[in-house]
């Protein structure tokens, strides 16, 4: 189960890093995205994975610690508004420059 | 327990909501909305910095959920002087922005309610996931900031430096993350509790999580291989925004420092720190020599800032740190205030704006080029001004210490290259002027709001000079009780100790 998961973020990951490393902002944005699905992941990990367990309890036995799920909830949260104003920016960005290239060519066209 | 801890968030949260019902009704409601938040925030802390200087650290456990489950407030001295700091600095630029630019796009100042509302919670807040949350919260109001006047180049720079800070976010999202999995809770007096009784396979874990939450706080201080994106936002953006803006890598500082004296304080990130402080304190002296405009220059005067903030406090000594809170406070006044000075440039001079070239005569002027003086020598740290009394105790504080050669010669040489750049900056705009026509064709009547916020940086510069006393006396309490670390354990956990995981 932890070598799953495992396997799972580090594949997020370095799709990620590699698309945000692109030069247009659209593969970037993807990238960042992938990047905080693979963060959400590392974090419900971080409290350590539980199997068959109910995620609310008030009986004795095995449940899951609650808090991950709860910073995970605001994580989400926050990044799906991040990407939200980021796409907005790209797309004014995109009016303004005619193109979507991360860097200005020399002489202010696509590089 | 106290109330009044909440009132530096609660207060911006409603002036940023109510500015933004306001702005349907036009401008002015806008304006007086976010001018009168913005300006009661100045007794606010200044009630706090009172409270905070009894001696005792408050802590405020919001819903009455006790630490370390609940979101806790913690008022200390060093939340209070950065919370006093940034409503004089918030004061100014609100004042600055309604007397020149705050009509170039829409919602200024909803936006920059929410950006103080961000900053004032980081300083405030006692736990490692809030803090996670503020610093969001007022990334998101500065990307917008930073886009405000729709310029293309402005555009731009808040995409990257977006991009950027969500990658630094994901960052900390990790660091949150391998804290939790090694030591099961995220509040940071509890954090420092365990920090001694942590079993030993999972040290790598929180040693990892530690350097990563440095890295991503030098990031948002811009501390030099991660500084880079600085001078091209701020460069860029409108002056007032840019005023603001200076406390923002304070607020890098601040956690760093946080973190490093209360969580990390066995991690002895000292060392590295010095190094990357004196990189950057050379990199924004070469940048402040390189700059082609006044507003790029007072840029890289923000990254030498920051470079001489870490350069002292990476000794982590009661004295290193009691010099570095006193500059944090002058630094961030004139940085600012050079912002301030650098748009009015800009927009006396016609098509030119601020280029540091030959340009109209400004005749008749004779509170601009005294005002760039002031702040020029507020920034470039001569005397009388407080940045040359700030100098003194950094150096006086690391005579002796660990590469204390290294540290005299770095920041000598920056102070003179930065004298060098601005001397060099004045005399090109307010000498070096075209012989032909002295005047530029349009010339904007001077504000006398925006007048009133240059007026009252400068004269808060001038005042914390001449109570350079007290002011230091302060902030030696500050680096006294930031080195007390049971202090603040005890009044966060009130010597219970902490449950969880």
């Amino acid at each position: 189960m932890e070598g799953l998961v495992a396997v799972a973020i580090g594949v997020l990951v370095a799709a990620g890093v590699y698309l945000a490393l692109r030069p247009r902002l659209f593969s970037v944005l993807l990238g960042i995205t992938l990047l905080s699905y693979a963060v959400n992941l590392f974090l419900l990990a971080a409290g350590g994975l539980v199997v068959d367990a109910a995620p609310l309890t008030d009986r004795p036995g095995p449940y899951p610690d609650p808090l991950p799920q709860a910073l995970v909830l605001t994580a989400i949260v926050i990044s799906f508004g991040m990407t939200a104003l980021v796409i907005v920016l790209t797309l004014r960005a995109m009016s303004e420059r005619g193109h979507d290239r991360v860097d200005d060519g020399p002489d202010g066209g696509p590089a | 327990m106290n109330g009044l801890l909440l009132a530096p968030i609660l207060l911006p949260l409603a002036g940023g909501i109510v500015a933004m019902l306001g702005g349907r009704r036009g401008l002015a409601a806008e304006r007086l909305v976010g001018a009168a938040a913005t300006i009661l925030l100045l007794p606010v802390a200044v009630a706090l910095f009172a409270v905070a200087d009894e001696g005792p650290i408050v802590s405020h456990a919001v819903g009455d959920w006790p630490a370390p489950y609940g979101i806790i407030l913690v008022l200390d001295r060093l939340a209070a002087w950065m919370l006093l700091v940034t409503a004089i600095v918030a004061t100014a630029a609100v004042l600055v922005a309604i007397g020149r630019s705050d009509g170039a796009g829409r919602h200024f100042h909803s936006l920059f309610q929410f950006q103080l509302l961000g900053v004032n919670g980081a300083f405030l807040t006692g736990d490692l996931f809030n803090l996670f949350v503020f610093f969001e919260v007022l990334l998101i109001a500065s990307y917008a900031l930073l886009s405000h006047g729709s310029r293309p180049e402005r555009t731009q720079a808040a995409i990257r430096v977006a991009v950027l800070n969500l990658l630094g976010s994901t960052l900390f999202l990790v660091a949150i993350g391998c804290l939790y999995a090694a030591a099961g809770t995220l509040n940071l007096a509890d954090l420092a509790t365990r920090a001694a009784t942590l079993p030993a396979d999972r040290l790598g874990l929180w040693q990892a999580g530690g350097w990563l939450l440095i890295v991503v706080f030098a990031l948002k201080a811009a501390v030099l291989p991660l500084g880079f994106w600085l001078p091209g936002a701020y460069g860029v953006t409108d002056g007032a925004v840019a005023a603001l803006f200076s406390v923002l890598t304070k607020v890098g500082v601040v956690a760093i420092v946080r973190c490093c004296t209360l969580v990390f304080p066995g991690l002895d990130a000292g060392p590295v720190l010095w190094a990357a402080a004196i990189g950057t304190l050379t990199l924004g002296a070469t940048g402040m020599l390189a700059a082609r405009r006044l507003s790029t220059l007072a840029a890289h005067a923000v990254v030498l800032s920051v470079g001489l903030l870490l350069v002292s406090i990476a000794h982590f000594t009661r004295d290193s740190l009691a010099a570095a809170t006193f500059y944090l406070a002058h630094g961030t006044f004139a940085t600012a205030a050079l912002f301030l000075v650098a748009m009015r440039v800009s927009a006396v001079r016609g098509g030119m704006g601020d280029a540091l070239a030959e340009g109209p005569a400004l005749r008749g002027r004779l509170a601009l080029p005294a005002a760039f003086l002031l702040a020029a020598v507020a920034v470039a740290g001569l005397p009388p001004l407080g940045g040359f009394l700030a100098k003194l105790a950094i150096l006086d504080a690391a005579t002796g210490a660990r590469g204390a050669a290294w540290t005299f010669a770095a920041v000598l040489a920056a102070s003179l290259v930065s004298i060098v750049a601005l001397a060099r900056a004045g005399t090109t705009v307010f000498w070096k002027v075209g012989r032909g026509d002295d005047q530029a064709a349009e010339d904007p009547p001077s504000s006398p709001l925006a007048v009133a916020g240059t007026g009252l940086l400068l004269a808060v510069v001038v005042a914390l000079a001449l109570l350079a006393g007290p002011a230091f006396g302060r902030a030696d309490l500050v680096a006294g009780q930031l080195l007390d670390r049971e202090g603040y354990i005890r009044a966060v956990l009130g010597g219970r100790p902490g449950g969880g995981g």
